[in-house]
């Protein structure tokens, strides 16, 4: 059973009145996750809103130890930190449980910039959560596009809409082979909260993507956060699945589009509420271009239903 | 660990405020009608900005940006938004 609202723990690692948008989905998705790791963590963070919404010296809005790294290293910081822990706790210089060493690194950092650093400390199985908040562009620095941008998608780098599909970070990640992957987003924080509760009492590498619907990125009204993240996750744009050692299994309602108990809804809904969509729905080629982007949700569904039956 | 001093290192210390009294950035400000409410505490986890206290379901307006966040997931309709002077 998820972990209902109620039994949230009242402690909060993310401070009020911290640096960033109102509505932000960061901010809102560290919260979950901050009452989940609890105090006892150090965080690190590449260039992103993270950071900017970390607040001006001498005041920190993240109650944790930070560490802010250059863009592509936050695989190997994190992978340099939790070594020294491990061999300081050895030398009998530190006591006690040791700290959960995660990174919060956006889309930028995780697919593009910071995937080479990534991949050696999956590949070498180090001992800490990479967390990836995914707003799909480059937000800090004004909306650009990323790995993460899905197909269609506007941004100032992609005026006429994205022509390619996202890479597919979270099934890269599966195949690194380490203990645990997992998907999640806000709109729904128990799940979060379970899966960052799992994560932090298995050794080893652990990674976890949070889709973050950003209003100013995805062009949508501020109050609506978690409505488009509920909506991407109906319409099977954002699947909810986990996978312990290679296990996949689906976490509800995406278990029930997945076993086909419940149809997605259809894309169409969730993009037309999107300023980064709506130039589509202007152009002339706009019916197929909607198609495509159907195609790479519906192909997607089809292709995590199958690549669950396998366990490796 | 106590031989970092404050005076000398460009080091941050964990702050409410941050960002500055982020209230002020507010148009609308979230006003709860507390005989509608059922203490559901959804706007309460919600919040990006944890400025809602859960059981008594007040909201610190010193640091509340007035995103509307908790008025569009409110399932009972408690929250409304209310324009700023
Ligand atoms: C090597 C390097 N290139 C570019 C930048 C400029 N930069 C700062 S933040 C940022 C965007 C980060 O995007 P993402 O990781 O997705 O995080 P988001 O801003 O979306 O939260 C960029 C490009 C930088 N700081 N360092
Ligand atoms: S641009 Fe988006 S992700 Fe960045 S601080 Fe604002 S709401 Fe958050
Ligand atoms: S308006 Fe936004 S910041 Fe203010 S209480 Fe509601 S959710 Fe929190
Ligand atoms: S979401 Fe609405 S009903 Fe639930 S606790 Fe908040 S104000 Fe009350
Ligand atoms: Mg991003």
């Amino acid at each position: 059973m998820t972990t209902s609202i109620k039994k949230l723990p009242d402690f909060e690692q993310v401070l009020s009145g911290n640096g960033a948008c109102g509505g932000c989905p960061s901010t809102m998705a560290l919260r979950i996750v901050g009452k989940a790791l609890g105090p006892n963590a150090i965080m690190l963070l590449t260039p992103s809103c993270a950071v900017a919404s970390m607040g001006m010296t001498p005041k920190l809005a993240y109650n944790w130890p930070c560490i802010n790294v250059t863009f592509a290293t936050a695989g190997s910081s994190a992978s340099g930190i939790t070594h020294a822990l491990e061999i300081m706790k050895e030398k009998g210089r530190l006591q006690g449980e040791l700290p959960t060493v995660f990174s919060w690194v956006g889309d930028g950092g995780t697919y593009d910039i910071g995937f080479q650093a990534l991949s050696a400390a999956a590949e070498r199985n180090d001992n800490m959560i990479h967390f990836c908040y995914n707003n799909e562009a480059y937000s800090n620095t004004g909306v650009q596009r990323s790995g993460a941008t899905p197909r269609g998608s506007f941004t100032t780098t992609t005026p006429t809409g994205k022509r390619q599909p996202k890479k597919n970070m979270t099934r890269l990640m599966l195949e690194h082979n380490i203990p645990y992957v997992a998907t999640a987003t806000v709109a729904y924080p128990g799940d979060l909260y379970d899966k960052v509760i799992k994560a932090k009492s298995i050794p080893g590498m652990k990674y976890i993507e949070i889709l973050a619907p950003c209003y100013l990125g995805w062009q949508f009204d501020m109050p609506e956060t978690v409505k488009m993240s509920r909506m991407a996750v109906r319409s099977g744009a954002w699947l909810l699945w986990e996978a312990e050692n290679g296990r996949i299994s689906f976490n509800s309602p995406s278990s029930l589009i997945i076993s086909g108990k419940r149809e997605a809804e259809p894309v169409n809904e969730y993009v037309m509420r999107q300023g980064r969509f709506t130039r589509l729905f202007k152009s002339a080629a706009a019916e197929s271009r909607i198609a495509e982007m159907q195609a790479d949700i519906d192909c997607e569904i089809a292709f995590m239903r199958e690549r669950a039956k396998i366990t490796t | 660990m106590k031989s970092v001093t404050k005076a000398y290192q460009p080091i941050s210390w964990p702050t409410k405020g941050a960002g500055g009294d982020t209230g002020s950035w507010r148009t609308h400000r979230p006003v709860v009608d507390s005989h509608i409410c059922n203490k559901c505490q959804l706007c309460w986890v919600y919040c990006p900005e944890a400025v809602i206290e859960r059981h008594e379901i007040t909201i610190d307006y010193r640091y509340c940006k007035g995103c509307g966040v908790c008025a569009v997931e409110c399932p009972t309709g408690a929250i409304s938004m209310e324009k700023e002077e």
